[in-house]
């Protein structure tokens, strides 16, 4: 058992190097990558704009619950007023930025999965390889580049929303005072929060990208290869959107 | 057995564009070539046949540098492979053309797009000049028609026909097909047939092509090698082929079940086996 365990082990660390390894490969080419500043454009499009739906309905509900449970919560100790300052604290520094990171690994991070581990199986990797062409310059950089410009957004959007949800349930449902409401919150959210929530999105949106691109780069070029490239992506993504947000929660405590 | 090609010593012959001395390579334990030898000769079209799973592909692999041998020479164009920097050796790429066996055509641009993908990439030539290098490419694959259409509207015939033009779009000296006719009908196959002879002698390229398609093939290819075991066991014309002997040759090129390629995959007693079952 104990065998299997450190067998286990081992691999899981050999395959986080070669993702290190592989994001690094990623870094160096992605300077000259703003040369083709159309190419990722057109990735933050797919990463970003096609995930806007998913990421504001999600927003939306996640404050109306936190504007519900905060309320519950507060009004014990006769404190509504401070929904707002609650809400925008657990959106901005935490919910935004984790919970959008698990959307956009489930939605834009299995779309670059399987698109690429679909482009190796049908050679489309290979026949660049043979117009002298690096694939990794032209196909992986751009769209890992999309997604990390377009998670920082899209986790700025899902804290909006979800602060209009809260204030939707608190302020026009439960009836805390409006002027309570935005005044406290605008009195007790530093920029130290929202810095928190920034770093935590750029990491997160490194991090699912990277994943992302290197599952569908190394996928088995079968069906059954990229589906399980597909389910590694999102399993491995949230493991590591919790542990980062773990790290950078402790650093900036 | 015979080898096939000259001293492995002397500089490459200007009439062959590869040459392959004493190549070996394995994958997972298995052997794939061991101590290759085969040539290929400039400006004529020449088959590589073999039965599955001789290493057919691998060897264009080989040839394009996709992976390394073991041990051995790979020469392609005076160049030897195996010591070319991943910058010379997409230079080497560029003077060559690829059809691989499904088209591989990039599926989110169309067909005008993808014929146009490497001059986009390795040019900087004006988009007017881009759009008549495309058109003619197009033209001489009889799809200039089809320029506007996206890959999966077109027929697999199509489809092999666009990734044709793609392959010659940069005028290659050497154009590689990896199974050609694969899933193609006979129509389909004739003109793809037809189009592999024309543009080799109309653009004076050397044409290497890998198939099961013994007649076919044939009506085309100015020679045909032959390998099994990991060696070229024949190298001719056609017709020297069919007048040889040798008993793998006869099977392969008659299409016979069972020789020396054996029908059955390796296994335990037949009998031997069924009845340890009905014991069990």
């Amino acid at each position: 058992m104990f065998k299997e365990l450190w067998n286990s082990l081992s691999e899981s660390l050999i395959a986080a190097g070669a993702l290190v390894r592989f994001l690094f490969r990623l870094l160096i080419n992605s300077p000259r990558a703003f040369l083709r500043m159309d190419l990722i454009v057109q990735q933050t499009y797919n990463s970003g704009a096609l995930s806007l739906v998913i990421i504001m309905l999600s927003g939306l509900f996640v404050g109306m619950v936190l504007g519900l449970q905060g309320y519950q919560l507060l009004q014990r100790f006769g404190s509504e007023e401070a929904l707002g300052t609650a809400a925008a604290i657990g959106l901005v520094k935490e919910l935004g930025p984790v919970v959008t990171a698990l959307l956009f690994a489930g939605r834009a991070g299995t779309a670059l999965t399987s698109e690429l581990g679909l482009m190796k199986a049908t050679d489309q990797l290979s026949a660049m390889e043979m117009m002298a062409i690096d694939p990794i310059r032209r196909v992986v950089v751009p769209r890992f580049l999309g997604g990390v410009i377009a998670m920082p957004l899209l986790a700025a959007i899902f804290s909006m929303v979800g602060l209009y949800g809260a204030q939707l349930v608190g302020v026009q449902i439960m009836g805390v005072d409006s002027g309570s409401f935005w005044s406290q919150m605008r009195a007790s959210v530093g920029i130290v929060d929202i810095s928190e929530g920034i770093v935590k999105s750029c990491v997160f949106g490194i991090a699912c990208s990277a994943i992302a691109v290197y599952q569908g780069y190394y996928a088995a070029p079968t069906a059954e290869g990229v589906g399980r490239a597909t389910t590694s992506t999102v399993v491995t993504s949230a493991v590591v959107i919790l542990f980062l947000d773990y790290l950078i929660t402790a650093a900036f405590l | 057995m015979a080898t096939f090609g000259g001293s492995g010593d002397s500089p490459m012959s200007q009439a062959n564009i590869i040459e392959i001395r004493n190549l070996n390579y394995a994958v997972g334990g298995r052997t794939i070539f061991e101590g290759l030898d085969m040539v290929i000769p400039r400006g004529r079209v020449t088959a590589v046949m073999g039965p599955s799973g001789t290493g057919k592909t691998t060897l264009l692999r080989l040839v394009t540098g996709q992976i390394l041998a073991d041990s051995g020479s790979v020469e392609v164009a005076g160049l030897e492979i195996q010591s070319l920097t991943r910058a010379a050796l997409y230079k080497l790429r560029q003077r060559m053309g690829m059809l691989f066996q499904n088209g591989a055509l990039l599926t989110d641009l169309s067909v005008f797009e993808n014929v146009a993908f490497a001059l986009r990439e390795h040019t900087d030539l004006p988009e007017r000049l881009i759009r008549q290098l495309v058109l003619t490419k197009l033209q001489a694959v009889g799809l200039r028609g089809a320029a506007e259409l996206m890959p999966s509207e077109l027929s697999g015939g199509m489809n092999r026909r666009v990734a044709l033009a793609r392959a010659i779009v940069m005028d290659p000296e050497i154009l590689i097909y990896d199974e050609p006719f694969v899933g193609l009908d006979p129509i389909s196959m004739g003109v793809i047939l037809r189009l592999i002879r024309r543009l080799n002698d109309v653009l004076g390229l050397t044409s290497i092509v890998v198939s099961h398609d013994v007649k076919e093939i044939s009506s085309v290819a100015d020679q045909i090698l032959l390998l099994s075991g990991g060696k070229v066991v024949a190298n001719g014309t056609h017709k020297e082929l069919h007048s040889n002997p040798s008993k793998i040759i006869a099977q392969f090129m008659g299409g016979l079940a069972d020789g020396p390629v054996p029908f059955h995959f390796p296994a335990a007693d037949y009998f031997g086996e069924l009845l340890a079952r009905e014991e069990a």
